[in-house]
């Protein structure tokens, strides 16, 4: 699967764009990241899969994109 | 004007309308030009802000003269000059729970253009309570996004900026573009798509992006369009919780009078009926436990405060200190009933010992 990182993600993961051994579901996604990436912890941000919005637990396949989307307050 | 679906009848829309624009920064300056062009009737401006040196390469209606005048007064002006028949009106303020609704009411639609937190939590509430389509717009670093909320998508459903983000956060986390910089023809870009959304829903053509939250990349000149889901734990907000948060920094909680509750008494109650229980504790103090519902720790329940349902809270700490000022802080802030456990967790784990 891939992820792709918006905003000021980028700085905790250090990219915009990640290939990633497919999780099975989101909320192993989101665990794993945390534990690689602990200061995500402090971050107010969400997960689109397939440009739909993730509110509770989705399976990942294959092919799948997942964006992780913080909130931006600039202006 | 000779544009199909764009007649005498939208312009005359168009006249009609009456638009709140709250910032004039980067994004409310291009939003206001476009707005003023396209011929909206009555336009309202908020910021309290002077105009200062570093706002000039982003903010292209003020020049070098402007320079510690008032923005909305410095904007007001040029755009009377662009269109005299437009009726603008200033208020040189800053945006608070206590003047949000009085501000915003008899506004047909708000534009978002501030740049903190603090304010796009506001205008989103203040929005929901009043039910005017909000169009928000944010930028970071070289990222810019645009959505419309509290305005009915084509399956007629409304959403909130708190679908997206449910809980207000610090504004250390994310920055604003005095402090972190930013190209910037990127707000300006952002800014028109919000105009260019008002003309939209004003006029009633195309598709607005209401459940659509829509990025736009400045380096790759792309965009990524997120469609938006309910989020099933957001409540809406009244307007007295609208007005209570308000005085979220009260500064003589501490001489709130608390109930506390015994261990006998309190294992007595969740016996019979189900009653909500918050652990105040620090995430890494031990031992856990299983009969909580939440564990906000108090180093973090002011900012948490809206993870809170809207019913009593029984709260539990260590020693049935810390949860005697969490019963305080939550009842002067968000006016819930709330109980301390007195002894907290060592008086629990005795008792059932």
């Amino acid at each position: 699967m891939e992820l792709l990182i918006f905003g000021s993600l980028t700085d905790i993961i250090g990219t915009d764009k990640l290939v990633l051994e497919n999780p099975l579901d989101t909320e192993l996604l989101k665990a794993s990241l945390l534990k690689k990436y602990p200061s995500l912890e402090q971050t107010n941000y969400f997960l689109a899969l397939n440009k739909i919005m993730v509110q509770e637990k989705k399976p990942l396949q294959e092919g799948d994109v997942v964006a992780l989307m913080p909130a931006f307050s600039g202006g | 004007m000779i544009l199909p679906g764009f007649g005498l009848a939208a312009q005359e829309k168009l006249d009609r309308a009456k638009v709140l624009i709250v910032g004039m920064g980067a994004l409310g300056c291009p939003a206001l030009q476009y707005l003023v062009g396209a011929g909206v009737g009555q336009i309202g401006i908020v910021d309290p802000d002077t105009i200062s040196e570093s706002n000039l390469h982003r903010q292209l209606l003020y020049g070098q003269a402007d320079i510690r005048k008032s923005k909305v007064a410095i904007a007001a002006d040029a755009m009377r000059l662009q269109n005299p028949t437009i009726q603008i009106t200033t208020y040189p303020i800053a945006l608070e729970r206590k003047n949000a609704l009085e501000l915003m009411e008899g506004y047909d639609l708000v534009i978002d253009a501030t740049d903190n937190f603090q304010a796009k939590y506001i205008l989103n509430d203040a929005a929901a309570i009043l039910k005017i389509p909000l169009i928000y717009g944010a930028v970071s670093r070289y990222q810019g996004q645009v959505s419309v909320f509290h305005f009915p998508d084509k399956e007629g459903i409304c959403f909130s900026y708190r679908d997206l983000f449910p809980i207000e956060p610090s504004d250390t986390i994310a920055g604003s573009c005095e402090s972190l910089g930013v190209i910037g023809v990127l707000p300006g870009i952002i800014g028109c798509l919000q105009a260019a959304e008002a003309i939209k829903i004003i006029t009633g053509i195309g598709r607005s992006l209401a459940g659509r939250l829509y990025t736009h990349d400045f380096l790759e000149t792309s965009n990524y369009e997120i469609a938006i889901l309910k989020n099933k734990n957001v409540q809406p907000l009244t307007r007295d919780a609208f007005l209570i948060a308000e005085n979220q920094i009260t500064e003589d909680w501490e001489e709130i009078d608390v109930d506390e509750i015994s261990v006998e008494a309190f294992l007595d109650l969740q016996k019979n009926s189900q009653v909500y229980v918050l652990d105040v504790r620090e995430r890494e103090e031990y031992p856990p436990i299983d009969f909580s519902d939440a564990q906000i720790p108090m180093s973090e329940l002011l900012q948490h405060i809206d993870r809170l349902p809207n019913k009593d809270i029984y709260i539990i700490c260590h020693q049935g200190i810390r949860s005697v000022y969490a019963a305080q802080l939550i009842q002067a802030n968000k006016g819930l009933k709330t109980y301390s456990i007195k002894g907290g967790i060592t008086a629990y784990f005795n008792k059932l010992s």
